[in-house]
């Protein structure tokens, strides 16, 4: 496996010309992550969804799955790589709770049961200032909301990450800064915008467990931070939810983290970004832009508020 | 060539190569492409460490040989010192042309903007002088006021060390090591000077 994943050359992977999830260039020499039984139909009959898809150069299907930010498994890119391939995604339960009319503890097949998945091609732009472009499969999560019926008083949504220690070794080292388990949030009608995305897979194929599997979020318009991985956990509430990384540094990390070239990290510059694979003698440094190119869909999310003070 | 002799240029040149090593390894990597999928940062990370490494190393040399015995170690601080040098100064290659390409906008908001890359260019800047008089001639040129310039490895210590603890993100423990081991360095020379 690990002889598997330090292959020699990775060839670049085109942009897929059919909305068929299947076609997706996957080097015979690099895992594929099946998932359970009952969700491979699901994955094979997910559909392209071309307006929300961007027409970038997807990044190659080996760098999505060795780079890595899920610190559970270790603070190197390449940790969760090298030790999650063991980590149990099946079975798996996601609790509902909180100001929901039908609140529980689910079944992760009842929870996908009614929603059909769709293919979306997003760009990541991480905070350390790098960004990939990945095919993810999964259904917005708008829909998953609905089902579960959220009173009145659900004004937040926040999303918990397994608590495991011993699958998780980062979990158990006293010398982390982040209280486990991980916790993320969004407003409620940032939860409902029709970019924000429940992945179950990427790349025509279930999520790998490095990557979050078997259920996480992905909101393209911010830090990838926000896109919480492996989620046990979804909890509506009147209040705004605390979140692991402005917890440990609120001066760096704010609720919000919308991408934003025009507010720096205290400690970098968020105005410019690497797009990986990036050549060596010739880094693919790109612009970095507002919201992550996604303005038009939700700038208006956050009109007449100071993204310097919310940021 | 006595046999002694022979010893002490086969013992210079094994550690010659031990601390060229790092290089070779990341070298073997580049070339296997076998770095991950951001070579780029493997890469000024891998520079950056080896050359903090090698520092502490040149720290320790006068330690060793006052509480160990170790004499013969003293024979190679000037290689010590001249190895984090380099290093260092392949660090900041690596991140100007790997990192920012040489673009120059960015590299003018990188040392504006980024404090721990002000630190750690400060620190380099430092050792300039240290690695240009570290030639026996210079030494010699120097007399008194080469022992005194050579104590800047001192600061230098300690803005290295800034910039590596100014780039925690979550997990500490490196950094950590690392603080501790430069604490005895100094803090043992600290001692001895009050003892004096």
């Amino acid at each position: 496996m690990q002889a598997a994943l330090s292959v020699a050359a990775i060839p670049m992977v085109g942009l897929p010309s059919l909305a068929d999830a299947a076609d997706y260039d996957i080097p015979a020499d690099l895992p594929r992550y099946k998932g359970p039984q009952w969700l491979q139909p699901k994955l094979a009959d997910a559909l392209r969804n071309s307006a929300l898809s961007t027409r970038e150069t997807l990044a190659p299907y080996y760098h999505a799955i060795t780079h890595n930010n899920f610190y559970e498994f270790g603070t190197d890119k390449r940790d969760p790589v090298r030790y999650a391939q063991k980590f149990k995604t099946d079975p798996w339960k996601v609790e509902i709770s909180g100001e929901v009319a039908r609140p529980g503890n689910y079944d992760l097949e009842d929870i996908l049961a009614p929603h059909a998945l769709e293919d979306r091609v997003y760009r990541l732009r991480c905070v350390e200032a790098w960004s990939m472009v990945i095919p993810w499969l999964g259904f917005p999560l708008a829909d998953l909301i609905k089902r579960f019926e959220p009173t009145t008083k659900a004004k937040y949504v926040q999303f918990t990450t397994i608590l495991d220690k011993e699958q998780m070794s980062e979990q158990r080292s006293s010398f982390g800064t982040i209280d486990w388990p991980y916790v993320e949030g969004l407003r409620m009608d940032e939860a409902m915008n029709p970019l924000t995305l429940m992945a179950v897979g990427m790349y025509g194929n279930a999520l790998p467990p490095q990557n979050g599997a078997p259920l996480r979020l992905v909101v393209p318009w911010k830090y990838g931070f926000k896109s919480i991985k492996s989620i046990v956990r979804i909890h509506f509430s009147e209040t705004m939810p605390e979140t692991s990384w402005n917890i440990t540094a609120p001066d760096e990390y704010g609720f919000y983290a919308n991408v934003n070239p025009e507010v720096d990290h205290p400690r970098w510059t968020q105005a410019t970004e690497r797009r990986l694979p990036s050549g060596l003698l010739t880094p693919n440094i790109i612009d970095t832009l507002p919201f992550n190119g996604y303005a038009d869909q939700v700038a208006h999310l956050y009109k007449g508020m100071d993204l310097t003070k919310w940021f | 060539m006595a046999p002694g002799e022979r010893m002490g240029l086969l013992r210079w040149w094994l550690i010659f190569l031990l601390l060229l090593l790092p290089l070779g390894v990341l070298l073997e990597g580049l070339l296997t492409n076998d770095l991950g999928a951001d070579p780029a940062k493997y890469i000024v990370k891998e520079l950056g460490f080896w050359a903090i490494c090698w520092l502490w190393l040149t720290l320790a040399v006068t330690p060793a040989r006052k509480f160990l015995g170790w004499r013969w170690l003293t024979r190679y601080r000037r290689m010590f010192g001249l190895y984090t040098f380099f290093y260092a100064v392949l660090h900041l290659l690596a991140f100007a042309t790997f990192l920012v390409g040489w673009r120059w906008d960015i590299l003018l908001t990188e040392l504006t903007k980024r404090p721990y890359i002000v630190v750690g260019s400060l620190a380099l800047l430092l050792l300039l002088p240290l690695a240009l008089t570290s030639t026996q001639g210079m030494q010699r040129r120097l007399g008194k006021r080469w022992k005194k310039l050579h104590t800047l490895i001192y600061p230098v210590s300690l803005l290295v060390l800034l910039h590596f603890v100014w780039q925690i993100r979550s997990d500490f423990l490196q950094q950590l090591i690392f603080a501790f081991l430069l604490a005895i360095l100094l803090g043992y020379r600290l001692y001895l000077k009050r003892c004096s």
